[in-house]
């Protein structure tokens, strides 16, 4: 590949690179005018990511799998990864306008920040190295740290961001424990000689060594997907977090991990599919998704609700995963992108809400919902699409990701797996619904005089999330085409 | 069968500083124990013949880290006399999954053939390395130079008094 093609393929991440540069730069020449830049610089930021986005797309439509410096691989399935990483953030900036000027002076840096994870999200999903898998993995959780605790006068933020610290850096001991048995018994750390090593036959002694490497890699990607048992840090992250962060990490980061586990059990280990990968994830799956649900139900608190359905959420995402079977065309792949593509809009939205709420009263339990559909019939009714989406209720987006996930576990014959899902997804219809109870049925403390005000940032991004939510399940086709075309090149390297 | 001996006992040096680290009552003294550790670290690097990373071990991680933390601890208040215990009331559980743990790695680790191969000894292993941080490990290269640079401005953020 030449030098300009490299570039070209590499112009998504340089562009976000300098966009985070160009934020920090201008912020420090409009330091004597901090008004100018606290306006300017999100729309910067947003514009250069958005820049970002055409570039992603248009590099879609190039159909691509190249390879750049035998480190990264662009093809379908990052680029499509990118894109989500990059909405996903201006989402979060939009619903952050008004959100991180009241609560630090530090209000440049957070946009920059916002870019830098985006970066960081789009080297993880392209990376096709371990070496570049962990320092991107390294990269995501450092400034995801920073990001937690960003309100550093506020408790619960810095608290948050200690916990998340601690766990991310034990895992990722963990996780790095695992590459080094990969690369002791194939003498590789790129994901296709690794591959090319073991496809030449597993001896006896090596395929000992597959189980526990694969447990001790999932250690590392489930921290970043939030998947029981290494989820402990996320109640308390999600919760401290400024609430923007907390909606980032529940979508955008959570795919990323989603990605990464994909790419190195499908591209690196594929021969440890029957007897290792696929017994693990699915155990990981039924943990994840059960044991979110029923903590679920006990939380009185909106963002922790949210933290714990995110979990829940991973292990149904996942499912798509365990049931990858050779025969079935990747229908649970392309099912899982579907999932998280999904599950971007409608989550972010819901947080959105989140956000509004907590602007105008400043609280995030359950009471503050009380009434809401009074206080602000906007707020409510979009609250009340995100949690019918959440919970997989027709015509959501949300529906049609547990349609094709759950679908491809009983096509791939995983029937346990799908019916313990469908049954999880019973429970979680009741936690949601609980919120609706409060914001429909519950008189608020006032009497619901007091109307919330919305923001027109807020208003835009709940418009968006909650049209993408409607579209992904009322109008599916393309959606599931896309999907299924950039789960296919990977299908190609299988 | 002297090198076997070297390595028995720079590991012996290396593990007994490290559980000094976890088990010791004041943090000063496990920042200590942690330097001593790193030490050893970096016998068993000379003993695998990577001296560069053994030089780049003392440079960074007993030069630069350690007494850094060394400092941080000097500097904070109430650290320097901690009396916290260093177990709480889940230490037999924990104990337990870690010796299960540390037996299942340690049996894999010795039942599976590793293939060992013989690989060249380098001419030049600094010029080769300073070589391959511009070719095949470019982007780990950058990417590493970004991570720092965010890593700083996020501890200016989290350590500065701004109002």
């Amino acid at each position: 590949m030449t030098t300009a093609e490299t570039f070209l393929y590499l112009s998504p991440e340089l562009t976000l690179l300098l966009v985070a540069a160009l934020v920090f730069v201008l912020d420090l020449v409009w330091r004597r005018d901090p008004d100018r830049a606290h306006r300017w610089l999100p729309w910067v930021a947003m514009g250069g990511l958005a820049v970002a986005l055409i570039i992603t797309v248009a590099l879609m439509a190039r159909n691509p799998s190249a390879h750049i410096a035998t480190m990264m691989v662009i093809d379908p399935m990052s680029l499509f990864f990118v894109a989500i990483a990059i909405v996903g953030a201006m989402l979060v900036i939009l619903s952050a306008l008004d959100y991180i000027p009241a609560r630090t002076p530090y209000v440049s840096e957070f946009y920059a920040l916002v870019v830098v994870a985006v970066l960081a999200i789009a080297i993880i999903v392209s990376a096709n190295d371990l070496i570049l898998i962990y320092l991107g993995m390294e990269f995501l959780s450092i400034t995801s740290y920073i990001l937690v605790g960003f309100l550093k006068r506020n408790r619960g933020s810095v608290e948050g961001a200690l916990k998340y610290f601690l766990y991310g850096a034990a895992a990722s001991a963990v996780m790095l424990y695992g590459m080094s048995f990969l690369y002791g018994a194939t003498g590789a750390t790129d994901l296709e000689a690794i591959a090319r090593v073991f496809s030449g036959g597993l001896t006896g002694d090596l395929a000992l060594m597959g189980f526990p490497a694969i447990a001790l890699l999932m250690v590392g990607f489930g921290f970043k997907a939030s998947l029981v048992p290494f989820h402990q840090w996320a109640p308390d992250a999600y919760e401290g977090a400024p609430t923007p962060v907390t909606a980032f990490l529940a979508t955008a980061s959570k795919a990323a991990g989603f990605a990464i586990i994909a790419r190195v059990l499908l591209v690196g280990l594929p021969m440890f599919q029957e007897k290792e990968w696929v017994p693990i994830l699915m155990g990981l799956s039924i943990l994840t998704m059960t044991l979110g649900n029923l903590v679920a139900i006990q939380q009185r608190d909106m963002k922790r609700l949210l933290a714990y359905s995110s979990i829940a959420q991973a292990g149904y995402i996942l499912i798509g995963l365990v049931a990858i079977g050779r025969d079935v065309a990747f229908g649970g792949l392309s099912g899982l992108l579907v999932y998280l593509f999904a599950y971007l809009f409608t989550n972010i939205g819901a947080f959105v809400v989140v956000i509004a709420v907590e602007n105008a009263t400043g609280a995030t339990d359950l009471p503050a919902y009380a009434g809401l559909i009074r206080r602000s019939p906007l707020l409510a009714s979009m609250l009340l699409l995100f949690l019918l989406s959440l919970a997989g209720i027709p015509p959501t987006g949300g529906f049609l990701g547990k349609f094709l996930v759950f679908g491809a576990a009983i096509r791939a014959h995983f029937l346990t797996l799908a019916i313990i899902a469908i049954i999880n997804s019973v429970i979680a219809a009741f936690y949601y619904l609980n919120v609706v109870r409060y914001m429909f049925f519950v008189q608020p403390p006032d009497g619901g005089r007091k109307a919330i005000a919305v923001t027109p940032a807020i208003r835009v991004a709940l418009w968006v999330c909650a049209a993408m939510t409607l579209l992904i399940g009322v109008c599916a086709q393309p959606f599931v085409t896309w999907a299924a075309h950039s789960a296919s090149l990977l299908a190609a390297v299988w | 069968m002297l090198l076997r001996l070297i390595f028995v006992v720079v590991s012996a040096f290396t593990l007994g500083f490290a559980l000094l680290m976890v088990t010791a009552r004041s943090l000063f003294h496990s920042a200590l124990a942690m330097a001593a550790s790193f030490l050893g670290v970096a016998a068993l690097y000379i003993l695998l013949e990577a001296e560069f990373l053994a030089g780049v071990q003392i440079l960074i991680y007993v030069g630069a880290i350690a007494i850094l933390i060394i400092f941080a601890i000097m500097l904070s208040r109430g650290t320097m006399r901690t009396a916290e215990p260093v177990v709480n009331k889940q230490w037999p559980f924990v104990a337990v999954v870690a010796l299960s743990l540390f037996g299942l790695l340690a049996f894999l680790v010795s039942q599976v053939a590793w293939p060992a191969r013989s690989a060249e000894p380098m001419g030049d292993p600094i010029a080769a390395l300073g070589k391959a941080f511009v070719g095949p490990y470019v982007v780990p290269f950058e990417v590493a130079s970004v991570l720092l640079v965010v890593a700083m401005i996020g501890a200016i953020i989290i350590a500065r008094e701004k109002e």
